[in-house]
């Protein structure tokens, strides 16, 4: 019985170990083409290793680099991201701890309200959200964290709402007891509390907000403002014939940084998922 | 203590509150209104009964783009959660590199729909053209495969981690129980894995099946729509006849398809939240 165990426990690793590789595969493929010359990029040569005649070291990283916008997009990227997680966070966890505490109609129906915005799809809403952005000039890298902040704010006051039903009165009482006032009793005694919830939503709205394509591209002032997910979008449907090179280190530079955050907060990453799934 | 919170609303909710109308409520509502009107701006704006609607009911188009979404949620909800349920059995079976296995698995998630669609779209048209195939948008059945093939890579790492955390929360002794009474491994996966990772499967089918239906940027990028609308879904449909058209009455009939979406979205998510919430037991 432990023999056949065994037996089966190692054909188990090995075709996982080839599911692996499967899985890695297209983002090394993609690895291995930025370091080839143009000419050795096509459909016919695309899965050969660079050679030596063909390695085009970080020639492509340097033309991407330059030029594009690449840089720009990746800042504003950067700048949305984390203006908008930091505004959902504080402004969403109060809204929550307040709908807990606070047991009227209207808390209960704007509960509700907030589940029921998790289900609409975007494009119920993007003609009508993109004119309101405009007229309310939310339409730049800046000022578009309110629009995410409206928009984003159904999951993590859904996800907050979770965690805090289990937040003992007994500890918000003591402190209020103590003469802390209610915004004192949020930030020193509840926010402390709730860290592993901050830590999932913040891990899940990021993970939308990198790579959001639509909302940006509708609200953005397209001329002027470009993130990551346009920049990409933009330079493979306008110019006929695409330079794959910098392309792909383009997509490389792109990816690199998520695998690298990936690597070093695996942990709470797939925790906060996991998290965010029970309460889902 | 809640009367001394309530006071301080103003601080608390309003902040979100009112970015949640700017942000919501408002273009939700505003949406509404305009499925029954005819306009190119949302200033002006013409009442139109229901003729947006008489409209989309009758666009083949659209009727199209339902089916081939519908198709497409079915077979890849399917086939994620079958094999992201295979997967997490076996990384549950205590063997080596588990840890490994999981962080790979897990790894797509973390790259956008966008740049997904292409890298899959060089991959896969240079899979195609060495098999001397046609490539992926001139083909809408390849498209569609192709689309199930990159949803099948993007999601079965993130319902692997919800199922392993469901399985790793089935108490031992159930199974060792199961085990000295001399259930035999298929037994026990039937009769006490499954049953007892139904909350797993509520929120993995829920959210599979939304993703799938609402799916976007993954179509988008890869095949774009082409040939000539074959491979369009609903969500890329509603965005192509809002932007991708001249003339005064598409806004109208696209907001009115965005509405029929938003609906057939909320009933999809009641039906199946349901179906499988009565399936559940309790622990």
């Amino acid at each position: 019985m432990a023999r056949t165990e065994r037996i089966k426990n190692r054909i188990l690793t090995v075709v996982l170990g080839i599911l692996c590789v499967a899985w890695i595969y297209p983002v090394v493929m993609i690895l291995l083409n930025s370091l080839k010359e143009e000419r050795a990029i096509s459909t016919s040569s695309i899965f050969q290793l660079p050679a030596s005649e063909t390695f085009a070291g970080l020639q492509n990283y340097i033309t991407a680099l330059t030029s594009r916008g690449f840089l720009s997009a990746f800042w504003y990227s950067l700048v949305i991201t984390v203006t908008s997680v930091v505004l959902i966070l504080v402004c969403c966890s109060m809204c929550a701890w307040f709908i807990t505490r606070v047991k009227t109609w209207w808390t209960k129906a704007l509960y509700y309200l907030f589940v029921f915005s998790m289900v609409v799809p975007f494009q119920m809403l993007m003609f009508t959200l993109s004119s309101t952005a405009d007229k309310l000039h939310l339409n730049n890298p800046y000022n578009i964290c309110i629009i995410y902040l409206g928009f984003g704010a159904g999951l993590a006051v859904f996800m907050f709402c979770g965690f805090m039903k289990y937040v003992p009165l007994e500890l918000e009482e003591a402190s209020m007891i103590d003469g802390c006032g209610p915004l004192g009793t949020f930030f020193h005694v509840v926010l402390p509390v709730t860290k592993p919830t901050l830590i999932s939503v913040g891990i899940l709205e990021t993970m939308w907000l990198w790579n959001d394509y639509l909302l940006p591209y509708l609200v953005l002032d397209r001329k002027k403002y470009m993130t990551i997910p346009i920049l990409i979008q933009y330079f493979r449907g306008s110019f006929g014939k695409v330079e794959m090179g910098p392309m792909m280190a383009s997509i490389m530079m792109t990816v690199l940084p998520i695998i690298i955050v990936y690597l070093f907060c695996q942990k709470y990453i797939i925790k906060g998922v996991m998290a965010g799934a029970v309460k889902g | 203590m809640e009367k001394a919170i309530k006071r301080y609303w103003p601080i608390f909710v309003l902040p979100t509150f009112a970015a949640f109308c700017i942000g919501f409520v408002y273009p939700f509502l505003q949406g509404l209104y305009l499925s029954f009107c005819k306009f190119i701006t949302v200033d002006n704006a013409t009442f139109n009964d229901f003729k947006n609607y008489l409209y989309v009911f009758q666009d083949a188009d659209f009727g199209h783009s339902f089916w081939y979404t519908a198709g497409f949620t079915v077979v890849s909800t399917v086939l994620i959660n079958v094999a992201a349920f295979a997967i997490a059995l076996a990384l549950t079976r205590k063997i080596r590199g588990t840890n490994l296995f999981r962080s790979v698995f897990f790894m797509p998630n973390l790259i956008g729909g966008i740049v997904l669609g292409y890298i899959w779209q060089v991959l896969l048209n240079c899979v195609l053209s060495l098999l001397e195939k046609p490539l992926l948008s001139l083909n809408a059945t390849y498209g569609f495969w192709g689309l199930i093939i990159l949803m099948c890579w993007q999601q079965i790492g993130y319902m692997m981690i919800i199922y392993i955390a469901g399985l790793q929360s089935i108490p031992e002794d159930y199974l060792e129980a199961a085990r000295i009474d001399g259930a035999s491994e298929r037994t026990i996966l039937w009769r006490i894995k499954i049953p007892n990772v139904m909350p797993s499967i509520t929120i993995c089918m829920f959210l599979t099946l939304t993703n799938s239906f609402k799916l976007f940027d993954q179509n988008l990028a890869l095949t774009g729509g082409d040939p000539n609308h074959a491979s369009e879904m609903l969500a890329l449909n509603i965005y192509n006849t809002f932007y991708a058209r001249a003339g005064a009455q598409w806004k109208g009939y696209g907001q009115a398809k965005a509405v029929i979406f938003c609906l057939l979205v909320i009933a999809l998510s009641c039906i199946q939240l349901r179906a499988t919430r009565s399936k559940e037991v309790q622990q």
